[in-house]
């Protein structure tokens, strides 16, 4: 028996390790690298701190390689990031022969040889020049929905010589001529952000945070930016206390050297005015375990973003058995499933509407929570990403 | 008189992975013209695997065309005349795809205008590819088979049931062939065959194919 996968005994479907172990057989022996520009932060990081080493269990040469850059470079792909997303950006021809000689000296200095080489996001996407055998796939963990063309013309060259791209869901991608798998993002049950916690450390975190402990809590988790939408959150917040005491808490990582996200903190303060109940909550960069200890205090999760990603922390609320109301952006509507555990909404209106409704139906919240916690298990786990990956190991032939 | 089998089920879980293919649509007039175009593999996908990645939940509409045109243009209407489709009346895949055009041409013929998507996202056709995956199980008496299925991946059941039918074309579900030809349990096939798989989530599945085991080998026959 192998500890790193099964500590999910208990947590995955019924079956899963079992069918795992099986699963890997088909794969045993082959090599798998996984290629990305950081090593800490970010969703992506921490999945994969957890999956290589499953990977690895299960009898796969499973490495995971990081670019190294400079602090340039670094300004550059995060630029390109932002245009590949739509936004305005400036980039300079220099500034694209920054990256491609930053790919040129990490090609020479890693080991690129593997049966399957995940390659993720457009940071290091140009490594694929230097490819010598295997399998190269692209995964894209970005919207690119609308991309400013000129960034995503710049990036294509790069995509089409790999074998096929990876996708968080069918809206984000672009045409292209390779195959494109759907491989939806997880989160991993045991790590601090969602690993199961005593009453006493909540409420440990929970007073230390200055929060009610009593108040019902409509809790929207998410980064201090306009996308977000925390000033609709506050707008419909105010249309449920009409009708019940509750508190509004708004929890977000720090915006420091950030002018937008201070604008935006600066805003949602003025908005909030004398409201005691609303609690603008500035965390920084890896809160896990306040973040845990929020959603679950939270009596119902909001996710009022105009604009997402796939949105993760509709999974990790709806892991801790509350109800989500989320909008349609992102994968955020992939992740709910409309009035069984949780609600989709338009508008505000439909945000207040949905949480009132809510409040006023504790058994109806106690069913979707339950519900909504049984939905993640299935198809939002680290456990299910890993299947994905070895199916790809299997069902993909090197070109 | 003891039965005795004289070859054992070998159970075969799957894993699905998911491939978007180039075709979307924006309104339902789209939707029929792109049913009628793309590979079967297509329409199989969003008919029967909807199962697979919904194992558990019930109560939605059990499509993705029926859940697309309620939740995305707001529909009701078609999405209740999708949603009473029943796939086992189908059994080939392309009579399947028919019913599901002319319904929609029909519903369109009655409607003044071409309901699209307004405020929603496109309909976005994919296709799977299946893995199949020897679990590395056998059972030999139907007791072993009954104690299997409740603690197999549920994939094991999708394949057994939905996979192994329709796409693989096999004359019966895996289940009941094996009951019939290996254990003799002629009305017990019989009752396993005539399950409609698509009333319901595939645990709801696995519970009534235990229990009708459970029937049969608690003696109580007579409902078999």
């Amino acid at each position: 028996m192998n500890s790193a996968l099964d500590e999910y005994r208990d947590v995955s479907p019924k079956g899963t390790v079992d069918f795992l172990y099986r699963l890997s057989d088909l794969v045993k022996g082959k090599s798998f690298l996984h290629l990305n520009a950081v090593r800490y932060g970010g969703g992506m990081s921490e999945v994969l701190r957890r999956l290589v080493p499953m990977m690895v269990s299960l009898g796969v040469e499973a490495r995971w390689e990081v670019l190294a850059g400079t602090q340039e470079y670094f300004i550059v792909v995060n630029r390109m990031m932002n245009a590949l997303q739509g936004r305005d950006e400036k980039i300079t021809d220099d500034m694209y022969h920054t990256y491609s000689s930053i790919i040129e000296r990490n090609a020479k200095a890693l080991k690129l040889e593997a049966d399957m080489v995940m390659v993720h996001d457009h940071q290091p996407a140009g490594l694929v020049d230097y490819r010598t055998n295997g399998c190269w796939l692209w995964r894209c963990h970005l919207d690119l929905a609308q991309p400013q063309r000129r960034a995503w013309t710049f990036l294509r060259r790069s995509v089409l010589k790999y074998d096929a791209a990876i996708f968080s869901l069918s809206g984000f991608a672009q045409r292209l001529p390779i195959p494109k798998f759907l491989v939806y993002p997880s989160i991993d049950p045991l790590s601090p952000k969602n690993r199961e916690m005593g009453r006493s450390e909540i409420t440990q975190i929970i007073d230390r945070l200055g929060i009610h402990r009593t108040k019902p809590m409509l809790l929207q988790v998410a980064r201090f930016d306009r996308f977000k939408d925390p000033l609709g959150a506050i707008q419909a917040y105010r249309l449920v206390k009409k009708h019940h005491d509750c508190q509004l808490v708004l929890a977000g990582s720090g915006v420091m050297h950030d002018p937008e996200g201070e604008a935006v903190l600066a805003e949602l303060r003025e908005s909030a005015g004398r409201d005691s109940d609303i609690h603008v909550i500035q965390l920084p960069p890896e809160a896990d375990l306040e973040i845990n200890a929020l959603q679950r205090s939270a009596t119902v999760v909001l996710q009022k973003s105009i604009k997402e990603g796939f949105g993760l922390t509709v999974s990790e609320a709806m892991w801790k058995g509350k109800p989500v109301v989320g909008s349609t952006a992102g994968g955020i509507a992939a992740q709910i499933v409309d009035g069984v555990t949780g609600y989709v909404v338009h508008s505000v209106e439909g945000a207040g509407f949905r949480m009132r409704h809510l409040l006023n139906n504790p058994g109806l919240m106690n069913r979707m929570g339950a519900m909504a916690r049984e939905h993640v298990r299935r198809n939002f786990l680290i456990t299910r990403q890993l299947c994905d990956y070895l199916t790809l190991l299997k069902v993909l032939p090197a070109s | 008189m003891p039965i005795v089998p004289d070859a054992p089920f070998a159970f075969i879980g799957c894993s699905e992975l998911q491939e978007s293919i180039a075709h979307q649509a924006d309104d339902e007039k789209e939707l029929a013209e792109l049913i009628e175009e793309v590979p079967l593999d297509s329409v199989h996908f969003h008919t029967h695997s909807y199962f697979l990645r919904h194992g558990l939940i019930e109560g939605t509409y059990p499509n993705d065309f029926a859940q697309w045109v309620v939740m995305q243009i707001g529909d009701h209407v078609l999405g209740e005349r999708l949603a009473v489709i029943d796939p086992f009346d189908y059994p080939d895949l392309e009579d399947l795809r028919e019913e599901i055009i002319s319904i929609i041409d029909d519903h369109l013929s009655r409607t003044p205008i071409i309901p699209r998507v307004v405020f929603g996202q496109p309909f976005h056709f994919k296709r799977s590819r299946i893995l199949e995956v020897p679990l590395g199980l056998e059972a030999r008496t139907l007791q072993e088979f009954r104690d299997m299925v409740a603690d197999i991946d549920v994939s094991t059941i999708y394949f057994h049931m939905f996979e192994a039918h329709f796409r693989l074309r096999r004359e019966e579900n895996d289940f009941s062939a094996w009951i019939r030809s290996r254990l003799g349990l002629l009305k017990l096939a019989d009752r396993i065959r005539t399950i409609n798989p698509y009333q319901g989530s595939l645990e709801r599945l696995r519970s009534r194919l235990i229990t009708v085991c459970d029937e049969f080998l608690t003696g109580d026959s007579a409902r078999i």
